[in-house]
């Protein structure tokens, strides 16, 4: 029991990180149809930025934990944002109307290229990272096991739940949103009611990175560590939950990354560790062939 | 600039728009560069960083002068050929300035060097247009080429053949070139197996270095537990990659097209994982050592004999030399690449090619027509699988030692960048693009990872400016009328 | 009187709460062409896309009848549909395999018995067995099939190169290599001019007299369906508002209603 809830809450945490990373997916999915396989390496990108950003701020002598996250984040959000931009204009859009399988296999090439440039850049090895929010307290203890909640579990939960509520209003509410819904539905028309598509377009990129960003950032938090090729499970894993809530759909997002992080927390837990990778492989290969409309997605009819 | 007068220009070269587009490329370059390559985080004793701000400053003013020189090319050539030589000049300098050089970095004088090169060429290229024909000139001279390359085809098939065939035996086949060219025609293989799948069928298989992976642990298992030869281990790894492609293939098939390349990329994964972890079958990440080499009619290619055999060079009462090894294993991937192709050229004529290419022209028709769109993908998934299989033995034998990290998800990308490059279906397009892919990096190993982002790179402006690759022209299967210029198509 | 070829009973399609077709029956005779007319977004394509396995009808029974048996087509999957049953079909935005040649096109439409003459490739490969002989007949086939829609000249250029008409006559050619006993149009004179049309008309009888080929027919263009039609059944919202010879259709108040609104509006469909 001790040790079921203080999984629970390991999976809590991950699952926020997978969350957010889906929602980049999800929305490009949605809005052009393509799976955008650099997405998970600009949330490696986002971590490295956050790592850079952490030691600038201890060189500056900014020690306040709190001011520093803010910034830090902010900071990531803004640089990383900038890469979900640059390779939607460079890779994604002049191909738009190639043939179908074209934009997946540039994401391939532009995945390809951000991992290695940080590996020339940065090198191989994985960096430490000290976590500037550090302790915790016990939730519960019984039997001589005490079930452990981490504060930066609390801040990434928080910041989680934070950022997809106010992205929710913003898809919902606002003029943006309405666009991007439209381009969902029918790009040419919508340019044809006025909606610039492309600028439209380039936003959900925007968004999709400066959220895996924020990602990257509460990753390299919590595991302490980061290397060039986190984003390449990570990608996978969310785009596994993004497919298990229901592609296109914001809210299955979050509900597919919170269910991903069970399955694989609860599997290492209980089963293997060796072998949770292939459990997250396994539930979107089911997924896919028993359920490609997720689980609150709308299914789709085939035109003829 | 006074120069811009000489040409007198369709249109005047629109100054502050070009240097604010040129000045917000060089902003975006960066904000995308500054932390990633500003820093250079190194561990000792705790996390540092270097600061490389000024090389990315560098760059950044190179990515200006390269981003100006572009745009103004069709409106003031004369000022693009002006920027591309002064980036040469400054290169020049900075080369032979050594070490005091004001470029940060040796890469990055060479970055400038392209810069200019690209620049000069592109303005000169906009000034032969200015001066008359010339731009058409070159247009015609384009074409008449690839018209000739079109009908040169069929005899470049022939002449890469024959000097595959005598490349061994010609003076400059010393080992490392023989590695190469070995290391080269593995990959030709498995591109040819891949372009039955991606290439013919439009199934886009992202997963198929599990193939051959299956194909060299069945080869390398059997022949250290049971001692059965190479030649024996060959068919059976084949059927058992075959085997294999059949039962991931059958789930998965009637996805839609990416959603397959990713399913297809999880099994990949799930088989390598699987060879990481089962220890006790696979020896996990230690990998399978001591796998017997292939011999030629039982004769060995070793120094000294193993037990009741006879090694080649006694058999064939000559010295030992340990290329005889590497020109005979040449002959097998030879061998084994060309059945690959002559398989698949058959195929391709046969009903069943014509039904994988117009899967992938059309599912629903296909459909419509009778045609069960689940075998007919079928087919093709383990009829490329068992190539994969098949080179996937010869890789372990060749080897002697195989381990779950040869055959990581990069590696499927990188066959997949072969057939994509190639032009999807264009068998000799393959060969080309392995020659490229594989034979150029190689050579160039000391860039290191610069070479695996030029790579990335290559897949994305491949897509965007030649997406059928570098052959795209494709020959009907069977003509009505004979044509006069009939290609065999290699 | 003869059976009949195609029998729909009681066909009832929804999408989640939309009704497309509601209680549709109807019947095609054998060598008999039937047009399936109705205003757009009547339910017309669907009801083909059940017929040849695209969609499986929520409600209803489709029985095919011909020498080989018969066939409920709502029970088998749609390339079943074309092999077994033999029903073709061309579809309102033409699918040929664009890439492919004109020839390739209409071998393809042989696939199954091309398979078996080449051992299922394994014969094939190894150039044994009767696969040649087999390949000539249906390039024979083909042949005589370009003869008659007029591209025996570019039977080796691509098809996606072909102008419009051109490739909606091969498509119909492509279905009537596959041998079928019924053949399904979604509106083949979609984009025709007036000489393409007549052609058309042409073929389609030449398809009913020459290859007693059942047809049915989905068609706006009212000069090609009251020409050539033995039989028209109007829809309308999904269901069935009426259905007979050409002239009994021509004057039913309920076709016209659908045709022209409740209301007065231009009449621009029923003429001809």
């Amino acid at each position: 029991m001790e040790y079921f809830l203080q999984q629970l809450v390991n999976a809590l945490t991950l699952g926020a990180i997978y969350g957010l990373i889906a929602i980049g997916y999800t929305m490009v999915y949605g809005i052009i149809g393509m799976i955008n396989f650099a997405h998970g390496d600009v949330f490696m990108i986002g971590g490295f930025i956050a790592l850079i950003g952490f030691m600038i701020c201890v060189v500056l002598g900014l020690g306040w934990a709190p001011l520093a996250i803010l910034l830090v984040l902010l900071l990531t959000m803004a640089f990383t944002a900038v890469y979900g931009w640059a390779i939607e204009r460079l890779a994604y859009r002049p191909l738009r109307g190639s043939f179908r399988l074209a934009p997946l296999i540039s994401a391939i090439g532009v995945s390809i290229a951000l991992q290695n440039y940080v590996q020339m850049a940065q090198g191989a090895r994985s960096k430490p990272h000290v976590s500037l929010v550090q302790g915790g307290f016990n939730l519960y203890s019984a039997n001589g096991f005490d079930v452990r909640v981490g504060w930066l579990q609390i801040v990434i939960v928080v910041v989680t739940v934070a950022l997809m509520a106010g992205f929710t209003l913003l898809i919902n509410r606002t003029a943006l949103g309405r666009q991007q819904r439209a381009c969902e539905q029918d790009m040419k028309m919508a340019s044809l009611l006025g909606v610039n598509v492309d600028r439209t377009i380039s936003l959900t990129f925007v968004m999709g990175a400066a959220l895996a960003a924020v990602a990257g950032m509460m990753f390299l938090m919590y595991y302490g560590v980061i290397d060039f090729f986190v984003g390449f499970l990570a990608g996978i894993k969310a785009f596994t939950a993004a497919v298990l809530g229901g592609i296109g759909s914001l809210p299955g997002a979050m509900l597919g990354g919170l269910l991903i992080g069970l399955i694989e927390v609860f599997w290492a837990g209980y089963f293997s560790s060796e072998y949770k990778d292939v459990a997250a492989f396994g539930v979107l290969i089911l997924v896919l062939i028993f359920r490609p409309s997720g689980l609150l997605g709308r299914p789709e009819i085939e035109k003829v | 600039m006074a120069l811009s007068t000489v040409a007198p220009s369709a249109a005047a070269p629109d100054w502050p728009a070009a240097l604010k587009d040129a000045t917000i490329t060089a902003a975006i370059a960066l904000a995308l560069g500054i932390f990633v390559s500003g820093f250079r985080t190194f561990d000792q004793g705790g996390l540092k960083f270097d600061y490389l701000i000024v090389d990315v400053l560098v760059a950044c003013v190179v990515i200006f002068v390269g981003r100006l020189g572009l745009t103004l090319s069709s409106s003031a050539p004369v000022a693009t050929l002006g920027l591309g030589v002064a980036a040469l000049l400054a290169a020049a300098a900075s080369f032979a300035a050594g070490k005091s050089s004001f470029m940060p970095s040796v890469f990055l004088s060479v970055v400038c060097a392209g810069a200019g090169l690209l620049l000069v060429i592109r303005g000169g290229w906009a000034l032969a247009g200015r001066s008359g024909g010339g731009a058409q000139a070159i247009h015609q001279g384009g074409s008449a080429l690839s018209q000739a390359m079109r009908l040169a085809f069929p005899w470049l098939g022939a002449g890469l053949f024959t000097f595959a065939v005598v490349m061994p035996f010609l003076p400059f086949a010393d080992q490392r070139v023989m590695d190469l060219a070995i290391l080269i025609l593995t990959y030709v293989m498995l591109g040819w197996g891949l372009n039955i799948v991606v290439g013919l069928a439009g199934l886009l298989d992202l997963g198929y270095v599990a193939f051959y992976a299956v194909g060299a642990y069945t080869y390398a298992l059997i022949s250290t537990q049971h001692g059965l030869s190479f030649w024996v281990c060959l068919p059976i790894a084949g059927m058992m990659a075959a085997f294999f492609g059949i039962l991931l293939g059958f789930p998965v098939l009637r996805l839609r097209g990416d959603y397959l390349a990713i399913v297809t990329l999880g099994f990949g994964e799930i088989i390598r994982i699987v060879l990481l972890n089962w220890i006790d079958f696979t020896k996990g990440p230690d990998g399978v050592g001591g796998i017997p080499g292939a011999t030629l009619l039982g004769h060995p290619f070793a120094e000294t004999a193993p037990e009741g055999t006879t090694t080649f060079h006694q058999w064939m009462g000559i010295d030992f030399n340990a290329n005889h090894r590497l020109i005979f294993l040449y002959f097998v991937i030879l061998a084994l690449a060309m059945i690959t192709n002559f398989v698949t050229l058959r195929l391709r004529r046969l009903p069943v090619g014509r039904a994988w290419e117009a899967l992938r022209e059309d599912e629903i028709a296909c459909q419509a027509l009778g045609i069960n769109p689940t075998n007919t993908k079928l087919t093709a998934f383990a009829i490329g699988a068992m190539f994969a299989g098949f080179a996937g033995s010869f890789f372990a034998a060749k080897q002697r030692f195989i381990s779950p990290e040869s055959f990581v998800f990069i590696e499927s990308a990188i066959i997949l960048a072969i057939v994509v490059l190639g032009g999807m279906g264009s068998q000799l397009g393959v060969v080309l693009a392995a020659v490229i892919l594989i034979g150029l990096p190689e050579w160039f190993r000391d860039l290191g990872q610069f070479r695996m982002v030029s790579f990335g790179l290559a897949m994305v402006l491949i897509m965007v400016f030649k997406p059928g690759g570098l052959i795209a022209h494709r020959d009907p299967t069977i003509r009505l009328h004979p044509a006069n210029s009939r290609s065999g198509g290699r | 009187m003869t059976a009949p070829l195609i029998r729909v009973q009681h066909l009832t399609m929804r999408f989640g709460g939309l009704v497309a077709i509601d209680n549709v029956s109807f019947e095609g005779a054998p060598g008999a062409i039937t047009a399936i007319i109705g205003p757009n977004g009547a339910g017309k394509t669907t009801v083909f896309n059940c017929i040849t396995g695209f969609y499986r009808p929520t409600v209803g029974r489709l029985a095919l009848n011909h020498a080989g048996g018969e066939f409920l087509l709502e029970r088998m999957p749609g390339h079943e549909i074309a092999r077994r049953a033999k029903v073709a079909r061309t579809f309102q935005n033409i699918r040929l395999f664009p890439g492919m040649s004109v020839l390739e096109n209409l071998l393809v439409a042989q696939h199954n018995k091309l398979m078996l003459a080449s051992g299922y490739s394994v014969l094939g490969i190894l150039g044994v067995g009767g696969y040649g002989a087999a390949e000539r007949a249906a390039i024979d086939k083909a042949r005589g099939w370009l003869e008659r829609i007029g591209l025996l000249e570019h039977a080796d250029r691509r098809a996606g190169e072909l102008p419009y008409g051109s490739q909606r006559r091969l498509e119909i050619a492509r279905a009537m290599c596959t041998d079928p006993v019924l053949l399904c149009l979604d509106e083949p004179a979609a984009g025709l001019n007036n000489r393409e049309s007549a052609e058309l008309n042409e073929l389609l009888l030449s398809i009913r007299e020459r290859d007693k080929v059942g047809v049915l027919l989905i068609e706006h263009d009212m000069s090609v369906v009251m020409t050539i039609s033995d039989h028209i059944v109007v829809l309308d919202y999904g269901r069935k508002i009426a259905e007979g010879a050409p002239a009994q259709v021509r004057g039913d108040p309920a076709v016209i209603r659908a045709y022209l609104g409740e209301d007065e509006t231009t009449p621009e469909a029923a003429h001809g």
